[in-house]
């Protein structure tokens, strides 16, 4: 178990974040996209994140994890004012506190299964018997050990989205972020993938925030965020209801 | 050394590609290794030329001859340790592009002077009993199949005999081997007595003098000093270092050199567009994947090391396999049949082509490889 989780277990936030602004340019026009937002995550949590396209679900999953930078407020997280660090340190603690699931898995094509999870762990200065070490325990958990020499295009969906998940685990980050990773998926591969985050949430103690246009998906969480033109609210009905209707119309 | 399995794998996903651009780096590396063999047996002898070694030739041209007699006035020169002369005689063997250095010399002098040539004493001794003997480099003999023993007839087209023959006929009682790699093994040479002796005219002329001199330092001062004895002469003479001349020498047919380094340079730009224009696909094809690498923790001027070391990859396996091509390919042979002094890959041609690939590899690398590290990860990954 890492610190930042330990603290958090004393009572303290694994994730902070204060009046964040998120502004995007293109062109003369800007974008507000997130607006004076405040949340914190203690750790230990599977947090669901919903909210209509374009809300912003994903930016701010962005911001937590380190991939981009709010226009304004602070992002903290384990302890870490994480919007102050330097590309190169934000990289390095990417590297040690985050692990990401991607909803179109995002696995190199050219790499196993395997290779795809060792990945995380050239960064690290493990051998290279550790690094297959640790990447076929990652595998194993994911109930992938029998594949870990096939390369992903011979993989289904759901394998795919195990490997991704076996690569986000594999440094044990503080954090798993999750963007749609059952969104690509039947609802049987979908539920397999909600199984394995829960138990990694459930057993292993794993931060878990979890991007999601689905119901079902969300209800595995232990609690559920909305988001709607760049605020958050714990209040679904109105949202949802917006949500199926913006589904409806294709939108 | 642990990124080479993904920068390995990298180049295998789109293996028609990688590999047309690989022998299209490989052609360019072989012709630069294989131009280098000819560039070098056309400038033979300056690189390798005695920096202790001088030569004395007319001052108005290396055709005009000087007296024999120079020879025991240049010896008298403080700092001149030996003096030879040698001559051009500019024959032909059996058709006019059988065509290849043949001098008159003093044996015993000139072996001296070039202790680079080895010849057994059994054959120096057959060369000193023999008037009409000749001795043959090794590379010349294996051009034209001679054995020690052959009688050699050369047609002359400056010198003709006494009584107005063209053909002199010479006993060939040795060949030579070259004690470097370098060493010019195409010479044919004969006694100077017995040319002297039997040629129409010009008896008791030479074409120019090598001098050894005890201090290389002082060479441009002993040169002057030369210059000096003969000033105001019938035959002024102009003395330079031995490098200089046969500079001069291969200049005569043309700046070999420079026409090879402008064909070199031409392919290599090709090849440098070649190379980059793969990168910048490669990089282009795979901003989704780099963005990836960026969100797992690799740092931007880790994901340009990551464009580079592809690149570098890339080029080192076309470019080593092209000097290794080349340098194979010299070994089966030199294309004139033997009319280059020496051909081979010298080693600093090598080491110029390794040095190649590597600032091959940066070039084309280079803006591919800046665009993958500027990549803002959010915006990748939506793309």
């Amino acid at each position: 178990m890492n610190e930042a989780v330990s603290e958090a277990a004393a009572g303290q936030s694994l994730v902070e974040l204060r009046n964040v602004d998120k502004i995007f340019r293109r062109g003369s026009e800007e974008i507000h996209v997130l607006g004076g937002l405040d949340l914190e995550i203690p750790a230990g949590e599977f947090l669901a994140l919903m909210g209509p396209s374009g809300s912003g679900k994903s930016t701010l999953l962005n911001l937590i994890g380190g991939l981009d930078r709010p226009s304004q407020g602070s992002v903290v997280v384990g302890g870490a004012r994480i919007d102050k660090l330097s590309n190169r340190r934000l990289a390095a603690w990417r590297a040690r506190h985050v692990g990401l699931v991607f909803q179109f898995y995002n696995l190199m094509p050219m790499l196993s299964a395997q290779k795809n999870v060792e990945l995380p762990l050239l960064l690290t200065h493990l051998s290279a018997r550790e690094r297959r070490k640790r990447a076929a325990l990652a595998l194993d958990i994911v109930g992938l050990s029998h594949r870990a020499g096939h390369f992903p295009r011979t993989l289904s969906g759901g394998e795919q989205q195990r490997t991704g998940i076996a690569r986000a685990i594999v440094t044990d980050p503080t954090l798993l972020l999750c963007d749609e990773p059952t969104g690509d998926l039947d609802r049987k591969s979908g539920d397999e993938i909600l199984d394995l985050l829960q138990a990694l949430n459930r057993e292993q103690g794993k931060t878990i925030i979890m991007v999601t246009h689905d119901i079902h998906a969300a209800a595995r969480a232990s609690r559920t965020l909305y988001l709607n033109k760049g605020q958050l609210t714990t209040e679904p009905e109105e949202l949802v209801v917006q949500a199926q209707t913006l589904s409806q119309t294709g939108a | 050394m642990k990124y080479l399995y993904l920068l390995w794998s990298n180049l295998r996903r789109k293996k028609m590609r990688s590999v047309l651009t690989v022998l299209s780096i490989l052609v360019a590396f072989m012709l630069f290794a294989y131009l280098g063999a000819i560039r070098q047996g056309f400038s033979q002898g300056i690189d390798v030329a005695g920096l202790d070694r001088l030569i004395v030739r007319h001052k108005v041209s290396l055709i005009q001859p000087l007296p024999v007699a120079y020879e025991s006035r240049i010896e008298q020169v403080e700092g001149v340790v030996d003096a030879i002369h040698q001559s051009w005689f500019g024959g032909v063997y059996q058709k006019p592009t059988n065509f290849f250095p043949q001098m008159p010399v003093e044996p015993e002098e000139y072996l001296a002077m070039y202790p680079e040539i080895l010849l057994s004493d059994d054959e120096r001794k057959a060369w000193l009993a023999t008037r009409s003997g000749a001795i043959a480099g090794r590379g010349i003999a294996d051009r034209f199949g001679w054995k020690v023993g052959d009688r050699i007839p050369i047609n002359a087209t400056i010198w003709t005999r006494k009584g107005g023959e063209q053909t002199w006929e010479f006993d060939l009682v040795g060949i030579y081997e070259g004690a470097e790699q370098s060493t010019d093994t195409t010479l044919f040479l004969f006694r100077y007595d017995f040319f002297d002796e039997s040629r129409q005219f010009g008896q008791g002329q030479v074409g120019w003098y090598t001098v050894r001199i005890a201090d290389p330092a002082r060479s441009a001062e002993i040169a002057a000093a030369v210059d000096e004895v003969f000033a105001n002469s019938q035959y002024e003479t102009k003395t330079e270092a031995e490098g200089a001349f046969v500079q001069g020498f291969a200049d005569q047919i043309g700046d070999v050199s420079t026409i090879i380094m402008a064909i070199v340079a031409a392919v290599f730009f090709t090849i440098l567009l070649v190379a980059g224009n793969t990168m910048a696909y490669a990089v282009r094809e795979r901003t989704n994947e780099l963005a990836v690498l960026k969100a797992l923790g690799f740092t931007d001027r880790g994901v340009l090391g990551l464009v580079l070391g592809e690149c570098a990859l890339l080029t080192a396996i076309g470019g080593g396999l092209g000097l290794l091509f080349g340098w194979l390919l010299v070994g089966m042979g030199d294309p004139t049949n033997g009319s280059l002094p020496v051909f081979f890959v010298p080693n600093r041609v090598l080491t110029a082509g390794i040095a190649l690939i590597a600032v091959m590899a940066f070039l084309a690398g280079i803006l591919p490889a800046l665009q993958a590290q500027r990549l803002q990860i959010a915006d990748a990954l939506r793309r």
